[in-house]
C-alpha cells in the first residue's frame, strides 16, 4: 500500500483526496500557491509546500517544481485530481521517470485520449460507435457537400484547428452548408490560421451520458454505471445525476459493456470516464474519454457504494479489484449540484470573501467543499467552490430534498448560482427527466429574457 | 472625458483598442480573464480613446481604470 501521497491540486478535490488517503492511513502532502496559503487543503494535509505565485502557470502547472517537492517530501505517489495536470501526459511521464507513481493511466493512454483524432480512431477500433463525420478536413466546398450527402443532414461544420465553440456552424441542408461555408472558413483562418473544415453529424436532442470505469493493473475492468450530465451551460456541467432518468436497462447494459471492452482494448488502468452523446432513440456515440477522476464522481459513489478515490489509491498501490461486474448494483438516486461563485443573472464570476457559509446537513446530504466562512475566492482559479450531493430512494424524493436543502444553503459575501440551480430543479422538463444538452439555453435562458 | 473601469478583478487578457481609436457605445474595449472565464468590458458611451491605463497581462482589481475616452 502507498505510504505517502502528494496531491497536485487545490480546492474541494484536494480535500476529497486527503480524506481518502487518511481513510487508508496514507500520509498527505499538499502544494499551494501564494493565493492559497490559508486554503483548506493546506490545513488538512500532513505537510504543505508553497510552489509559486497565484497564476496556475507559475504554481499548479509547474511540473518540475511539483516533482521536486515530491522528491523532497519522499512521497511514493502523486494524485493529480481533475483539471490542472491531471491529463498532462508529460507530467505522468516525468513522474514515471522519477520513480513516482502517477495515480492514473499510463502516459501513452493519456496522450492518445487527449488527441481528438487518435482517440476517435482508437475507440472505433475498440468497437465503440463514434459520431459519423469526415476523418480528413478540406477547404473545398464541393467536397464538403458530397461528404454531407453521405453523412446525412443536419451537420456541424467545424474548424479542424478549432476549439471552444469557435468556428462551428450548423447546416440543415445543402443550401445552408454553402451559405455558412465562406464565413466559417474565414473565421477559422483568422482565429486559428487554418481554414481547414470538417463535418460531423449533428445529433439532435442529445443527452450527455457518461460511463465510469475502474481498471486494475491485472486486466480487470468494471463499470460503475452511468451519469447523466445533460444540464450544461456553455459546455460546463451544472447538475449531474445517476442513474439517468432517460436510459433503459438494455442501453445501460450495452453502453457499460462497450466501455469496458474499449478500456480493455487500450490497456486502461485506474479510474476513467467515457463520455457519450445519446440520441432520443438511445443510439450512443463516443465523445471523449477523461483519463482522470471527474468532478461528478460522487453521484456514482452514492448509488453504487463504491468509493472511487479509495479505489484509485488501492489500484495505484497494486491491489486487484476484488469485485466483479455482477457484484455492482445501483440503488436509489443521486443528484449533484455544482455551486459556482458567479452572478446568477449575468453568469459572470463573483470573486470575494465568504463572510458566512452555512450548509444544510442530514441523511442523504453530502457536501464536498474546499472553502469555509472567511475564505477568499480569488479570481485566479475555477469558480466552482463546492458540490452538493443528495441521494434518496427515488428521483422525485432526491429532487425535492435537494430543493429544500439549497433553499437553506447560505453563502454570504459572494454571489452564487444557487438561484439558477433552483430554477433547473423546479423546471417541468427537468422534473420529467426530459432535459437534453440544450435544456439551459432552450428553456432557462429564453424564459429569463422573456421576463 | 470618461473612464472605462474594470467590472471585476482578473487578468487583462486582451486590450482591443489603442489611443486614437474611435469606439461606439457598447463596443468591447478589453477582455478580462477571471476564474477561467472571459469577461468582455464594453464602452458605455461613444468616444475617442485618449489613453490605455493598463497593459495586456496585467492584473486588475475591480474598479481599476482601464481606458480613458474623450
Amino acid at each position: 500500500m502507498l505510504k505517502k501521497v502528494l496531491i497536485a491540486n487545490r480546492g474541494e478535490i484536494a480535500c476529497r483526496v486527503v480524506r481518502a488517503c487518511q481513510k487508508l492511513n496514507m500520509k498527505t502532502v499538499a502544494v499551494y500557491s501564494e493565493a492559497d496559503k490559508d486554503a483548506m487543503h493546506v490545513q488538512m494535509a500532513d505537510e504543505a509546500y508553497l510552489i509559486g505565485p497565484p497564476p496556475v502557470q507559475q504554481s499548479y502547472l509547474r511540473i518540475e517544481k511539483i516533482i521536486q517537492v515530491a522528491k523532497d517530501a519522499k512521497v511514493d505517489a502523486i494524485h493529480p485530481g481533475y483539471g490542472l495536470l491531471s491529463e498532462n501526459a508529460k507530467f505522468a511521464k516525468e513522474c514515471q521517470k522519477e520513480g513516482i507513481i502517477f495515480i492514473g493511466p499510463s502516459p501513452e493512454v493519456i496522450e492518445t485520449m487527449g488527441d481528438k483524432v487518435a482517440a476517435r480512431q482508437t475507440m472505433k477500433e475498440a468497437g465503440l460507435p463514434v459520431i459519423p463525420g469526415t476523418e480528413n478536413g478540406t477547404e473545398d466546398v464541393e467536397t464538403l457537400v458530397r461528404q454531407a450527402e453521405t453523412i446525412g443532414y443536419p451537420v456541424m461544420l467545424k474548424a479542424a484547428a478549432g476549439g471552444g465553440g469557435i468556428g462551428m456552424e450548423r447546416a440543415a441542408n445543402e443550401a445552408e452548408l454553402r451559405k455558412v461555408f465562406e464565413g466559417n472558413k474565414k473565421r477559422a483562418e483568422s482565429f486559428f490560421g487554418n481554414g481547414t473544415l470538417y463535418l460531423e453529424k449533428l445529433i439532435e436532442n442529445a443527452r450527455h451520458i457518461e460511463i465510469q470505469i475502474l481498471a486494475d493493473e491485472y486486466g480487470n475492468v468494471v463499470h460503475l454505471g452511468e451519469r447523466d450530465c445533460s444540464v450544461q451551460r456553455r459546455n460546463q456541467k451544472v447538475i449531474e445525476e445517476s442513474p439517468s432518468p432517460f436510459m433503459s436497462e438494455a442501453t445501460r447494459h450495452k453502453m457499460g459493456k462497450a466501455a469496458v471492452q474499449a478500456a480493455k482494448h487500450m490497456g486502461y488502468t485506474n479510474a476513467g470516464t467515457m463520455e457519450f452523446l445519446v440520441d432520443p432513440d438511445e443510439n450512443f456515440y463516443f465523445l471523449e474519454m477523461n483519463t482522470r477522476l471527474q468532478v461528478e464522481h460522487p453521484v456514482t459513489e452514492e448509488v453504487t457504494g463504491v468509493d472511487i478515490v479509495e479505489w484509485q489509491l488501492r489500484i495505484a498501490s497494486g491491489e486487484r479489484i476484488p469485485f466483479s461486474q455482477d457484484d455492482i448494483a445501483m440503488s436509489g438516486h443521486a443528484l449533484e449540484a455544482r455551486i459556482y461563485a458567479e452572478d446568477p443573472n449575468t453568469f459572470f464570476p463573483s470573486p470575494g470573501t465568504i463572510s458566512a457559509l452555512s450548509v444544510p446537513e442530514g441523511k442523504g446530504l453530502r457536501h464536498e467543499c474546499g472553502v469555509t466562512s472567511g475564505s477568499t475566492v480569488t479570481p485566479y482559479y475555477d469558480p466552482m467552490i463546492a458540490k452538493f450531493i443528495v441521494s434518496k430512494a427515488t428521483r422525485k424524493e432526491t429532487i425535492a430534498a435537494m430543493k429544500t436543502a439549497l433553499r437553506e444553503y447560505r453563502v454570504e459575501g459572494i454571489k452564487t448560482n444557487i438561484p439558477m440551480l433552483l430554477d433547473v430543479l423546479s423546471h417541468d422538463q427537468f422534473q420529467q427527466g426530459k432535459a437534453t444538452i440544450s435544456f439551459v439555453s432552450e428553456y432557462l435562458q429564453k424564459e429569463k429574457t422573456e421576463k | 472625458m470618461t473612464m472605462i473601469k474594470s467590472s471585476m478583478a482578473g487578468n487583462l487578457w486582451k486590450l482591443l483598442v489603442q489611443p486614437g481609436d474611435t469606439v461606439e457605445a457598447g463596443q468591447e474595449v478589453a477582455i478580462l480573464e477571471s476564474m477561467k472565464m472571459e469577461i468582455p468590458i464594453e464602452a458605455e458611451t461613444a468616444g475617442t480613446v485618449k489613453n490605455v491605463m493598463k497593459a495586456e497581462g496585467e492584473f486588475v482589481n475591480e474598479g481599476d481604470d482601464l481606458v480613458e475616452l474623450e
